[in-house]
């Protein structure tokens, strides 16, 4: 019996693992849009009223079943690239993802160079 | 040599941040959706403004362009263009669909009675939800699509004399 109360709390707290990892927290959301009539805020710190017409709509997806992406996808869609802060990895933006990992290695490769140079001096 | 490298290096990178900056100061940092046409408008279910059914897909596929004008009679900017609407619906190959956007009935009422009425289909959006599927952020804003739906062109703000000739040409092709 105590074995089977054990199973089942067991089940119980992965069953809510679970449900906490696939609801999507709408917040999160608001703070990767921009707010496309405001000046440098997102959809989360705005108030105007094309914010909170997103917000409804953001909100209804997610009601709807939606997942993040397919609301950003959405999004993308009728505005542009632009409403999303986080540029998606596209031809374009192709650089943009890749001049950071770019900068990274070749910043190392001057380093060991440097250091070569002067462990032979 | 690897003097020479590094050297190269930090001048292509220096270029690069030159290059970058140089093109990103040149660009207009007002960004708007006029860029978004050839998409293709689906799942459109506004409410009818004074009847109770659903305007759909379908009503647009009965017609050869249609304009889509979404207005409210406290933004200033609808009145300027009033006129230019009124002048649109005597086009033949033109139906034009009005959105009152987050608006006073009685006010939206108000206002067609004194400017008159330039829609052929009066379609009401309260809460603004449905802007979103047009692409909407502000208004006076007009949408000019064709008989598959498809975005020829995207008004943002009111519509001038220039944007009248513009529609005239299109919709006077057919």
């Amino acid at each position: 019996m105590k074995l089977k109360i054990i199973i089942y709390l067991i089940l119980l707290n992965f069953n809510i693992v679970n449900a906490e990892t696939n609801s999507i927290d709408s917040n999160n959301i608001f703070k990767n849009l921009r707010c496309l009539i405001c000046q440098g805020q997102s959809v989360a710190d705005s108030n105007s009223e094309f914010a909170q017409t997103i917000k409804l709509v953001v909100k209804d997806q997610i009601k709807n079943g939606k997942s993040e992406s397919e609301i950003y996808d959405f999004l993308v869609e009728k505005y542009g690239e632009w409403i999303v802060y986080k540029p998606p990895f596209n031809k374009v933006n192709l650089l943009l993802w890749l001049l950071p990992y770019l900068a990274f290695v070749s910043g190392g490769v001057i380093i060991f160079l440097l250091f070569k140079k002067r462990f032979n001096n | 040599m690897q003097k020479k490298i590094i050297k190269s290096f930090i001048l292509l990178f220096i270029i690069f941040i030159i290059g970058v900056f140089f093109i990103s100061l040149n660009k207009n940092s007002i960004y708007d959706t006029k860029g978004l046409v050839g998409q293709k408008i689906t799942n459109v279910q506004l409410d009818h403004f004074s009847k109770n059914k659903m305007i759909t897909e379908k009503n647009f596929k009965e017609n050869e362009f249609t304009l889509i004008n979404f207005w409210a009679s406290w933004c200033a900017p609808c009145r300027d263009e009033h006129p230019i609407l009124l002048k649109l619906n005597k086009e033949k190959n033109l139906k034009m669909l009005g959105v009152n956007f987050k608006d006073n009935k009685k006010n939206a009422k108000n206002f067609l009675i004194e400017l008159g009425n330039p829609y052929d289909v009066l379609a009401v959006d309260n809460q603004g939800k449905q802007s979103i599927n047009f692409g909407i952020y502000g208004i006076p804003e007009s949408i000019l699509i064709n008989k598959d739906l498809i975005i020829i062109k995207k008004f943002i703000g009111p519509i001038f004399e220039s944007d009248y000739e513009y529609i005239k040409s299109i919709v006077r092709k057919k």
